[in-house]
């Protein structure tokens, strides 16, 4: 039974379907890529998946329980746990502070406990505080834990969103876009950082990104979203050849440029972008009408 | 034991040794209190000289000496033993002198624990409420309906038991706490989706609501009396009494009370600090904090909203209810006057003032405010209506100014709120973060302090994923 399975997922912002009908599955233990054009839906996927968003119709099974009309906070109990886009850090508290919150769902103690610092109260505090520490190493941020949030470089803060979501102790994470606004040593960092979480602590992951060596690389399974809908999913080898994967991202002109038959000279975009994969000859779907 | 390191240590500058810091903080502690106690006997009365004016800033200076011990890095017992000195029985001998000092220690008392319960709500959870002074009402009518005849008035059947006897006090103290957290998880129930403005309009709104009840609630049936207010409420006890006469202090009850309110006051006020800083330092605390944050990541990390934003109503209301008990029985008196909007906004400006979120920074708040408000802008006043009546003629140099053409309008009392909203316009240009700005504990050093060497290794930590 996959971990994740989605069904028929409908989400319209009033006349705009943002995303359409989408079906998916994740198998324990993948990195998982989304990728697509902005505005494709996929921050919007992330947040029905998470409880922000209440799609308008369709099923969200994650290991045999159903996700719709559940809360955030519920989710992450059930085991998801997720980066975002833009930074969202707690900026005004201290780094270790912040994995502490990411901690919340499972530190399971009363109002009274804390008032009265009861025995078991304080071991608990005290276990937190040293896995948050152990978990800062493990990012690389051993050692800056008593920094503000706001006060760490940003390839630092994005360590310290991946180190709060993995204080939740998930069982999948949802990063999107981890490596937004890297340089390329910060990048490389990451990506290596994403291959232990889901080496060394099993955690599956789920990323939405643009950078398409990054996905190309890192991913066991890629999944396609273009206006809402999902338009090609495989293998990252797979993805990189299909014609409407370089429709969606180029246009179609540029697309057909790449078809068998005007092969080689590779295609001049004025935008500067590099097609997925410029000598690959599309395999399916050639002339499919968008 | 969580060392509280702040970033910035105010009052600790320099490097003087423990010992010197002991000596200097004795002498600022001997010094104010014999200023505050003796001025009036040491200044010539005179109308130029501000006795007053001066007898308050002494006075402030003094109350401020809590503040500056609880900064000083010298051995807790000291600290203790110290502030048990100033806070048990400095404060009381200078309330036996000049029972207007009493008065206004046990303000400063009351209005620093509503400060500490309004700051869970704005400073921590970052929920600005401006009707918090609603909770303070519900507290204080509380009592005031059942420890007077106004209870025998609506139960007829039962008019006899009515004014319940003041050791009823204590359980209505009580009972202030669970009222007050029910009125605070009340308003919080309806408000949970609102935020920043909206938020603030709407507990505003729930304030002048809970005033304007109280004041038409005298028909059809009269829980308050109205805007005539109840009165007598019964004060608590003087159970001690017998001891004290066995002791050799033979004490009227009019003496009395002041100093049992006010150890009263500072008891319920150090409750309310111990509690605020456990909860700060507890999951709880830290889930306020990160709903202030960033209430969409907090939610993300697995903090419940609802729930979370309604424990920081009810926590905050809880400690004014507790407090409006207490206001009740001190005043004898109370009507709607005491729980006007101005008031709220007292509280909010203390919390603000202080440093929103910091607990030291709150309750100087809390001191700075009261006095201000009950001591200074009074004193100015009289010093100008002084010199006005005795016809002082100001010598500045070059100018002679008659002290008797300055305008009767004049008087630095009325501009209580002007004052404030130039202290505070001031300190959003130049301290927006307040006086004394909450600062957050250093954890991963006791973390790692703590463990075993090798237990803080490269392991992976042991985080589930898969079964």
């Amino acid at each position: 039974m996959p971990l994740l399975e989605v069904r028929n997922l409908i989400k319209r912002f009033g006349g705009l379907t943002a995303v359409n009908k989408f079906n998916y599955e994740l198998e324990k233990g993948t990195i998982a890529s989304i990728i697509g054009p902005n505005g494709a839906g996929k921050t919007t996927l992330f947040n029905m998946l998470t409880g922000v968003y209440v799609p308008e119709e369709g099923k969200v099974e994650f290991n045999g329980n159903s996700l719709i009309g559940r809360r955030p906070d519920q989710i992450t109990f059930l085991g998801i746990a997720r980066t975002f886009q833009n930074i969202r850090l707690f900026n005004n508290m201290t780094v270790v502070e912040n994995v502490l919150v990411g901690m919340h769902a499972r530190l399971r103690v009363s109002i009274v406990h804390a008032l009265l610092k009861t025995k078991r109260f304080q071991e608990q505090e005290q276990r937190a505080k040293i896995e948050s520490v152990r978990l800062l190493d493990y990012v690389g941020l051993g050692g800056r834990g008593d920094e503000l949030a706001r006060n760490l470089p940003y390839g630092d803060q994005r360590r310290l969103e991946i180190a709060r979501a993995l204080a939740a102790e998930p069982r999948l994470l949802l990063l999107d876009e981890p490596t937004a606004g890297m340089n390329p040593q910060e990048t490389a960092d990451a990506t290596r950082l994403i291959r232990r979480v889901r080496d060394e602590l099993g955690i599956t992951i789920l990323l939405i990104e643009h950078d398409m060596r990054l996905v190309m690389e890192i991913s066991d399974w890629v999944t396609v979203l273009d206006y809402g809908e999902k338009i090609a999913e495989g293998k990252p080898e797979e993805v990189r050849r299909n014609l409407r994967v370089i429709e969606a991202y180029l246009g179609k002109g540029v697309a057909s440029s790449l078809t068998p038959e005007a092969n080689s000279p590779r295609p001049e975009v004025e935008t500067g972008f590099t097609p997925p994969d410029q000598a690959a000859a599309p395999t399916q779907n050639d002339g499919q009408e968008r | 034991m969580v060392n509280r390191h702040s970033i910035s240590m105010p009052f600790s500058g320099g490097k003087a040794p423990p010992w010197a810091r002991l000596v200097g903080i004795i002498l600022y502690i001997a010094i104010t209190f014999g200023l505050a106690y003796s001025l009036e006997d040491i200044l010539p009365r005179a109308a130029e000289i501000p006795l007053t004016l001066f007898e308050s800033l002494a006075f402030l200076a003094f109350l401020g000496s809590a503040m500056i011990l609880y900064y000083q890095p010298i051995p807790k017992v000291a600290k203790l033993i110290l502030g048990i000195l100033v806070l048990l029985l400095l404060m009381p001998a200078l309330g036996l002198r000049n029972g207007y000092y009493l008065e206004v220690a046990t303000q400063v008392g009351i209005f620093a624990a509503l400060a500490l319960g309004l700051n869970i709500v704005v400073g921590f959870a970052g929920l600005l409420d401006l009707g918090y002074v609603a909770f303070y009402a519900v507290g204080a009518y509380l009592w005031a309906f059942f420890g007077s005849t106004q209870a025998g008035l609506v139960l007829t059947s039962i008019k006899d038991f009515f004014p319940l006897g003041g050791e009823w006090f204590f359980l209505f103290l009580c009972l202030g706490v669970i009222v007050g957290g029910l009125a605070g998880i009340l308003l919080g129930l309806p408000v949970l989706r609102l935020r920043g403005d909206y938020l603030a309009i709407v507990t505003l709104g729930f304030g002048e609501v809970i005033r304007v009840m109280v004041n038409n609630l005298d028909k059809p049936l009269n829980l308050t009396n109205g805007p005539q207010g109840i009165s007598p409420i019964q004060r608590p006890p003087l159970f001690f009494m017998p001891l004290l006469q066995a002791l050799g202090f033979d004490l009227e009850p009019r003496q009395i009370y002041p100093i049992y309110f006010y150890l009263l006051v500072i008891l319920i006020a150090l409750i309310v600090i111990f509690f605020t800083r456990r909860l700060d330092d507890s999951p709880i605390g830290r889930a306020w904090i990160a709903i202030r944050e960033d209430e969409l990541a907090a939610q993300a990390m697995g903090v419940p909203l609802v729930r979370t934003k309604l424990t920081a109503f009810a926590a905050g209301a809880s400690f004014a209810g507790a407090m409006g008990v207490l206001f009740a029985a001190k005043q004898i008196f109370i009507n709607p006057e005491s729980f006007t909007l101005m008031q709220s906004i007292g509280v909010l400006a203390m919390v603000i003032l202080g440093g929103m979120g910091s607990i030291p920074g709150v309750i100087l708040g809390a001191i700075l405010v009261t006095t201000l408000n009950l001591q200074i802008l009074k004193a100015l006043s009289d010093w100008l209506n002084a010199m006005r009546q005795a016809g002082t003629v100001l010598n500045l140099g070059f100018i002679q100014y008659a002290m008797k053409n300055l305008p009767v309008q004049l008087e630095p009392a009325k501009y209580e709120r002007m004052v404030f909203g130039i202290v505070l316009v001031l300190m959003m240009i130049f301290r927006p973060e307040g006086v004394l700005p909450a600062s957050r504990r250093k954890l991963e050093i006791t973390a790692n302090r703590e463990t075993p060497p090798e237990a803080v290794s490269a392991t992976p930590p042991v985080t589930g994923g898969g079964e």
